[in-house]
């Protein structure tokens, strides 16, 4: 191992910035985020970065290094290429300062799916089969670091795209909410018209980047593309709807439902 | 208590962006996967062009005591086939041009739609986006929101039309068992290389995610079906492969008909095995 | 005078983990205007780390379980210290709790019969933990998140709150903190007021704690007039990573010692051998041959000392590293590696071997670890009222970690989680009803609001001035090496002193940039909350002259039963912040009923 790692980490706000260069002596078995620590309490003590859990549970340190976007406190230093080592903020959000980005963008989101609808509870508690929610589960190992929502370049090349697209974080929530045994609502229609599922070109960044390993493309994203084509796109399905006179849920009644 | 508040309201946010301006950060070779994308797509495209307008060398008949048909003239049911290459009951007389541009389509549009070969050429060709943190090369985008690429969602469809494909080569790899006038039943290496390529098209078709929903994966509640939970669970390993076998068998296809050709042209002989 | 910002509300929350979220939507759910306020984003907080579960007598696995046996097991579990009435409602309450999450789309794992599952857990007589995997602490933030968003609960994040606010009756009214995002200042006004800031974790070198656990809550309750007790009793888990940075305070668990990994000194000597306190002598080794002999079959040997009670070991650790033995970070090594082979390491332990290979690339097949004692989790807290959790001035309800009573002197695993739930919705309630009926205007004293923004804002105004980040590693040092797992007399008069030079370090740091996301100034803002629950820890582990739970005393190595009929209660009578002498004395427990004590009887 070198004896010195070079850190070139972006330092600016909402008026600009520039990478600064920091040099410090390695230390066996550290991650990016152990040496911004060590920057901070040395040589920058205003160098914004949010962390938490500093063990990959919390979702918090997402940040760019050497542009590709990863928790800090996951990635080990030497498994990085020799040479600096850069970092940066998350480029899909707004900056706040250094590697902190404005992610509200998801929480307004979150706000916009229709919470999970059950039937009353029964006295003695809901039956399910393990077998039908382990899709769920899959998805629900998410840990909010939105680093799918930073690579996708729906959002990440196209900000006008922002207020039409749920974006990768929301369609595993749109999907488990869909495959879960109890649910009574369906989100189809708004998935398709207020999320943007047919915006997804399915290159599967939100797949590579996930550190939890959810296989966000096949397993929630392709299969609600399916769905909205059962219901919309499919016309057999239409014809079979029209026959049955079955209904497929408005985005309004998707939103209003069981309020 | 509102749920979610009861209208629909479109985020809105402000601020600027942060960080370089640079089209991507990466230092590590991420041209490498859509360049040899790009180039294995543009060497079948080719091949395949090249293959269906020369249209000749694509059956080996009794004359050479063999029944192997090309994949990309399979079934052949133009009026204009090759002696013994064409169907029994279904030929179309009006149709002149070469009858794999008729027979092609109907792979093809299962290929074009597939959700593998969209994400590779919507990475390779229309670099939106060329690799993950890259920027996209155009500046607008709407996605499959619109024609032509809304069209995408038939992919079901064109499933169907594969499947129809699959029945009729897995026939011929069967049929090509048949040694007419040189002792009846044997195995040949054509014959290998057309069931070879069979199997690998049902691979690759049964692993396809519209086939993946129809079996059972639009069902929220697996504990009351219990067949189609196990036909989606055999599916979804096979699934995950989903890319490999897409080029596994986009490449087998042009082998075979490059193996029958070869043949046909007299090259070689097909080798007889017992 | 600096501007800020006010919000007006009935109910706040103060912490966004497990038990405020539940506080912020019971009282939503009762109609009344709630604020859930965090330091971090939503759904951050340290309840994502639980791992095992939450504890529920459903008696889905075994039938014979019951609310009275895991009472029980909790009541003894904290060596009766605890508040019996806490421990009851707890018992009887988590059942409904845990079901209730279901309606709100937590997906726990399943019994064939499909519900919820439950697994096995230290201390807990049946299996009773129901869990996802191992990350039900993610699965309970999630759900009641999403539970808060769908209610349109109003979140602020990243906003650190410095102190409680009061009105002239005394009454607490709010709090006044700033937004980490822009340091601009904010004053809620609120009816009633939770607190749901989680642990103190932050103030040892050696924690499994994130960032936020600087037990705010504990000490802006204490600055606000209440009642704290049982600081002393801090949970440490004796063998925690010391070393290298990435895994530092990753928990290594005791199946490492069970699968053969011995705890060597810097010398390379296996030092336990030399602990074995007389009365674990007759069915402990005498050797190392003996020992190892014990492996592989369990009659042939006596077992292995690594394998004697946790303090014991904890105070074995703690010797060797005092004596000048341990290793280079204040640590021992733990070996495995030397004892077994990579394939049987790899089997045995197969989460713990990718965990440290892929963080901090440690081959636990061909290195020794190096642990030490890690804190963990803290017992002690605010003194809380069981029925509505609210603690002992007025307008001011804790649940959670914050809050003491409920664990006594020692937390069962998988009690946490539903003490959250619990105590969550019980403090929710109370804080409802008060804010129901308190009438008139609430005006919150304006002088505590300037002299706290000034107070947060000096930092700025010293060109020199101490390091915070300095101050808080000393601190750190501090607190590990003179309160840590095993504790002694001189050496907790000497924390103290040190305690008093480290405050008014805290009050001379001196911080560069703007007050725009600026780590070192926020930091500079936890320092004084650190500070006052080090203090707390500290002088109730100097007046709890006996060993009980998660209190060590070297020099009172057994329990006595005085103590036992005590809580050490610190308080600062008249509410006057850092300033303030703390009170410390021993108070009477609350006297369990007869219908409870004879649970205790029963099984003798």
């Amino acid at each position: 191992m070198a004896d010195d790692v070079t850190m070139r980490v972006w330092r600016g706000d909402a008026d600009g910035g520039d990478f600064a260069e920091f040099t410090l002596p390695a230390q066996e078995g550290e991650v990016v985020l152990d040496v911004i620590h060590r920057i901070q309490a040395t040589e920058a003590g205003d160098l914004a970065c949010r962390w938490n859990c500093k063990a990959g549970k919390c979702g918090s340190c997402s940040a760019e290094i050497n542009g590709r976007p990863r928790l800090m406190c996951m990635t080990r230093m030497d498994q990085l290429p020799e040479g600096p080592v850069t970092v940066a903020p998350m480029r899909t959000f707004p900056i706040i300062r250094d590697l902190v980005t404005d992610v509200s963008f998801n929480f307004e989101v979150a706000k916009s799916v229709p919470a999970f609808a059950p039937p009353p509870r029964p006295e003695e508690g809901y039956r399910m089969a393990q077998i039908d929610i382990e899709r769920g589960q899959e998805f629900r190992k998410c840990i909010e670091c939105f680093m799918c929502q930073d690579v996708c370049h729906v959002i990440r090349d196209h900000e006008d795209n922002k207020p039409q697209y749920a974006g990768p974080r929301f369609f595993i929530r749109y999907a488990e909410l869909e495959m879960h045994p109890l649910d009574t609502n369906d989100r189809r229609e708004l998935l398709r018209q207020q999320g943007g599922l047919g915006m997804c070109n399915i290159t599967k960044c939100c797949t590579e980047v996930c550190p939890e390993h959810i296989k966000i493309t096949d397993n929630a994203i392709i299969p609600m593309k399916e769905r909205v084509v059962d219901a919309t796109y499919d016309p057999v399905a239409w014809l079979g709807r029209k026959i049955l006179r079955r209904k497929k849920a408005t985005p309004q009644q998707a939103v209003t439902h069981g309020a | 208590m509102s749920v979610g508040g009861a209208t629909i309201t479109p985020v809105q946010l402000g601020g600027a962006r942060g960080g370089p301006s640079a089209r991507t950060l990466r230092k590590d070779r991420w041209w490498v996967q859509p360049t040899i994308t790009v180039v294995l797509l543009t060497a079948f495209v080719v091949y395949s062009t090249w293959a269906v307008f020369v249209n000749k060398d694509y059956y080996v008949g009794a004359v050479a005591h063999r029944d192997l048909i090309s994949p990309f003239f399979s079934p052949c049911v133009t009026g204009s086939c090759v002696a013994g290459a064409h169907g029994t009951f279904f030929v179309i007389y009006w149709w002149h041009i070469t009858p794999a541009l008729l027979i092609l389509l109907g792979p093809l549009s299962f290929r074009v739609t597939c959700y593998y070969y969209r994400r590779a050429y919507y990475r390779g060709f229309w670099q939106s986006p060329p690799a993950c943190a890259v920027a996209d090369a155009h500046t607008g985008y709407t996605g499959e929101t619109r024609f032509p690429l809304i069209l995408q969602n038939l992919h079901r469809y064109f499933l169907y039309v594969a499947l129809m494909f699959n029945t009729i080569l897995t026939i011929d790899a069967v049929t090509a068992f048949r040694l007419p006038g040189d002792g009846g039943i044997g195995v040949s290496l054509g014959s290998l290389v057309l069931s070879a390529n069979a199997i690998l098209l049902w691979a690759y078709t049964l692993s396809c995610h519209a086939a993946r929903h129809l079996c059972g994966g639009h069902v929220n509640t697996f504990s009351r079906h219990p067949i189609r939970y196990r036909i989606w669970k055999t599916l979804t390993p096979l699934n995950a492969r989903h890319m490999q076998l897409a080029w596994a068998s986009l490449i087998f296809v042009a082998l075979t008909d490059l193996y029958v050709r070869l043949v046909a042209a007299g090259v070689f002989t097909d080798p007889k095995i017992f | 005078m600096t501007e800020y910002e006010t919000h007006d509300y009935d109910v706040i929350v103060i912490g966004a983990g497990g038990a405020g979220l539940r506080a912020a939507i019971e009282a939503k759910d009762r109609g009344l205007r709630t604020a859930l306020i965090c330091k971090s984003l939503l759904g951050k907080a340290h309840t994502v780390m639980a791992e095992g579960g939450v504890a529920a007598a459903m008696g889905n696995v075994y039938a014979e379980d019951s609310w009275q046996v895991h009472f029980r097991d909790t009541m003894r579990g904290g060596k009766m210290l605890n508040n019996w009435r806490m421990a009851q409602l707890h018992a009887m309450e988590s059942p409904d709790r845990v079901q209730e999450l279901e309606a709100w789309g937590a997906l726990f794992d399943r019994t064939t019969d499909g519900r919820i599952l439950q697994r096995d857990f230290g201390g807990h007589r049946y299996a009773r933990l129901a869990h996802v995997g191992d990350r039900t602490g993610l699965e309970l933030i999630r759900t009641l998140q999403q539970r808060a968003v769908a209610m349109d609960i109003d979140v602020f994040m990243e906003c650190k709150i410095l102190r409680l606010l009061s009105d002239a009756d005394g009454v607490v009214s709010g709090a006044v903190g700033y937004w980490r995002a822009t340091g601009e200042m904010v004053v809620f006004s609120a009816r009633s007021t939770v607190i749901a800031t989680g642990g103190a974790g932050k103030s040892w070198k050696y924690t499994s704690n994130s960032w936020e656990c600087t037990g705010d809550g504990h000490a802006m309750s204490l600055w606000a007039g209440a009642d704290l007790i049982d600081m002393e009793c801090v949970q440490f888990h004796p063998t925690g990573m010391v070393w290298p940075l990435s895994v530092r305070g990753i928990l290594v668990t005791e199946g490492v010692r069970g699968d053969g990994g011995v705890l060597r000194n810097s010398e390379g000597k296996r030092f336990m051998f030399e602990y074995v306190a007389d009365m674990f002598r007759a069915e402990t080794a005498e050797s190392e041959e003996e020992a190892d002999r014990w492996y592989e079959d369990h009659s042939a040997g006596r077992r292995p000392p690594e394998l004697l009670p946790r303090d014991e070991v904890a105070r074995a650790i703690n010797t060797e590293v005092k004596s000048g033995r341990g290793t280079p970070h204040g640590g021992v090594f733990l070996d495995i590696a030397s004892r077994r082979s990579a394939e049987v390491i790899r089997r045995r332990l197969p989460s713990m071997y990718h965990q440290f290979m892929e963080l901090a690339g440690v081959d636990i097949t061909h290195e020794p670890m190096e642990v030490g004692p890690t804190c963990h989790y803290i017992m002690g807290g605010v003194r809380v009222d069981a029925e509505t959790a609210a603690a002992t001035v007025p307008g001011l309800f804790v649940a959670g970690e914050a809050a003491g009573g409920m664990h006594g002197s020692n937390r069962l695993g998988g009690n946490s989680l539903s003490d959250l739930l619990v105590f969550g919705r019980r403090a929710g309630i109370g804080a409802s009803d008060f804010a129901t009926g308190r009438s008139g205007q609430v005006v919150p004293n304006q002088a505590e609001i300037d002299r706290t923004v000034d107070e947060a804002l000096a930092p700025f105004t010293r060109d020199e001035g101490e390091n915070p980040y300095q101050v808080h590693h000393d601190l750190q040092d501090t607190m590990q090496t003179l309160v840590g797992i095993i504790r002694t007399q001189s050496e907790l008069d000497e924390a103290l002193e040190k305690l008093d030079e480290l405050t008014s370090r805290a009050s001379r740091v001196a911080v560069g940039g703007g007050r725009s996301y600026n780590p070192g100034w926020n930091l500079a803002t936890d320092l004084p909350a650190m500070l006052t629950v080090s203090r707390c820890v500290t002088l109730g582990a100097r007046d709890r002259r006996e060993s009980r739970g998660g209190h060590t005393r070297e020099d009172f190595p057994n329990a006595d039963p005085e103590f036992g009929k005590v809580n050490l209660v610190q308080r600062q009578p008249s509410g006057g912040g850092m300033d303030e002498e703390i009170k410390i004395g021993p108070e009477p427990i609350p006297e369990m009923p007869d219908e409870l004590k004879a649970l205790f009887e029963e099984t003798h």
